[in-house]
């Protein structure tokens, strides 16, 4: 499978990583070339600098022939802006986008969008596990 | 007709003003504070401080009895959720002003129904005064020199060849490359140069005939 990452943060870091392991061939963009030093020496896969919001810079990525596409920058309106355009201008099979805000994160569902809410996952996984006693739960 | 406009930079404030004039209702969404204090002497009852890319910023705003939403601020991404945020809270109509002429076509895929782009208006302007022009006067510097851009077409006679081997007049240097994607590099003499790239030079006023040659290849028509 190919994979495209926008942003290089941890979370894509950590996912192209062991996608990269998985035996999947691994993009990762990002704006910052300093971004890339999260990525272990042993990721095999392409590290590309760019702006993953220019249309020219997700062709030189290979959005074409991806099949999945993840938006992990900080910015929610960045991650959708691309999603967007993953999905509506290159038919991305598979669009991720990584959203903090709860209320847009709702919304950009209704719009069609599959997304990853770390403030409502994490918040939730943190209260299942208050709620569990200790050392029972994952 | 009630219109929010988000963003209260020049365009949102011009737009504001003409909208009021017209007796419509209108209000200006303004993310940073100094400006909407700036703003309320000119458009009082007019300007709410938020970030209109907040959902419960437009809610305040009261985005559901809007007729149509302008979504003016400077980046396509907040100006897109801007717009397909008050599409979900039944906005009929939604204008955003795009800053990359390239992002037209998702905007117009999500229908946003009409998009306006400055920089493009600008463009086709420019395009329309001075046809053939390939070679844009950036700066005059001391000296008798000055720095221009040029962008490199298929058909440049520099396309294929590295710094090195172009036949530049003397003293004139290529400082600076943009490649097709954006990105910039300052050129060493085996870099090679591909269509599409734009070249910041310096060069002398009284050679750029000489790097007109040798960047666009022969002149014709109305270049100056």
């Amino acid at each position: 499978m190919k994979v495209l990452i926008m942003g290089c943060s941890r979370v894509g870091a950590a996912v192209a990583e062991a996608l990269d392991a998985g035996g999947h061939d691994v993009t990762v963009l990002d704006r910052n070339p300093r971004a890339f030093r999260k990525l272990a020496d042993s990721f095999h896969g392409e590290r590309l600098i760019g702006n993953g919001m220019d249309t020219r810079t997700l062709e030189r990525a290979g959005i074409q022939r991806s099949d999945a596409f993840f938006a992990v920058t900080q910015g929610d309106n960045r991650n959708y802006f691309s999603s967007q355009l993953a999905r509506e201008v290159y038919h991305v099979p598979r669009v991720l986008c990584r959203t903090y805000d709860q209320q847009r994160e709702e919304i950009f569902r209704q719009l069609g969008i599959e997304t990853y809410s770390p403030t409502r996952q994490g918040s939730e996984a943190m209260l299942k596990m208050l709620n569990t006693p200790k050392g029972e739960g994952g | 007709m009630y219109i929010v406009i988000a963003g209260g930079g020049k365009v949102g404030f011009y737009l504001a003003q003409e909208l009021i004039e017209g007796g419509h209702e209108v209000l200006v969404i303004e993310q940073t504070v100094e400006r909407v204090s700036a703003l309320a002497d000119e458009l009082p009852d007019a300007i709410m401080q938020g970030d209109a890319c907040e959902v419960s910023t437009l809610d305040k705003a009261g985005v559901s009895r809007a007729d149509l939403v302008a979504a003016v601020t400077g980046d396509d991404e907040d100006n897109l959720v801007i717009c397909d945020v008050s599409r979900v809270r039944g906005v009929p109509r939604t204008i955003a002003r795009i800053n990359n002429p390239r992002n037209a076509l998702l905007f117009e895929s999500r229908d946003v129904e009409t998009t306006v782009s400055a920089t493009q208006a600008i463009l086709a302007q420019i395009e329309q005064e001075l046809p053939l022009t390939q070679m844009v006067p950036v700066m005059q510097l001391h000296e008798g020199l000055e720095i221009v851009e040029v962008k490199l077409s298929e058909t440049s006679p520099a396309v294929g060849r590295t710094a090195r081997d172009v036949l530049l007049p003397p003293e004139a240097l290529i400082a600076l490359i943009v490649d097709q994607g954006g990105s910039p590099r300052v050129p060493s003499a085996d870099t090679r140069l591909n269509p599409g790239d734009a070249l910041v030079v310096v060069v002398r006023s009284d050679t750029k005939d000489t790097l007109k040659e040798a960047l666009i290849g022969a002149t014709h028509g109305l270049d100056t």
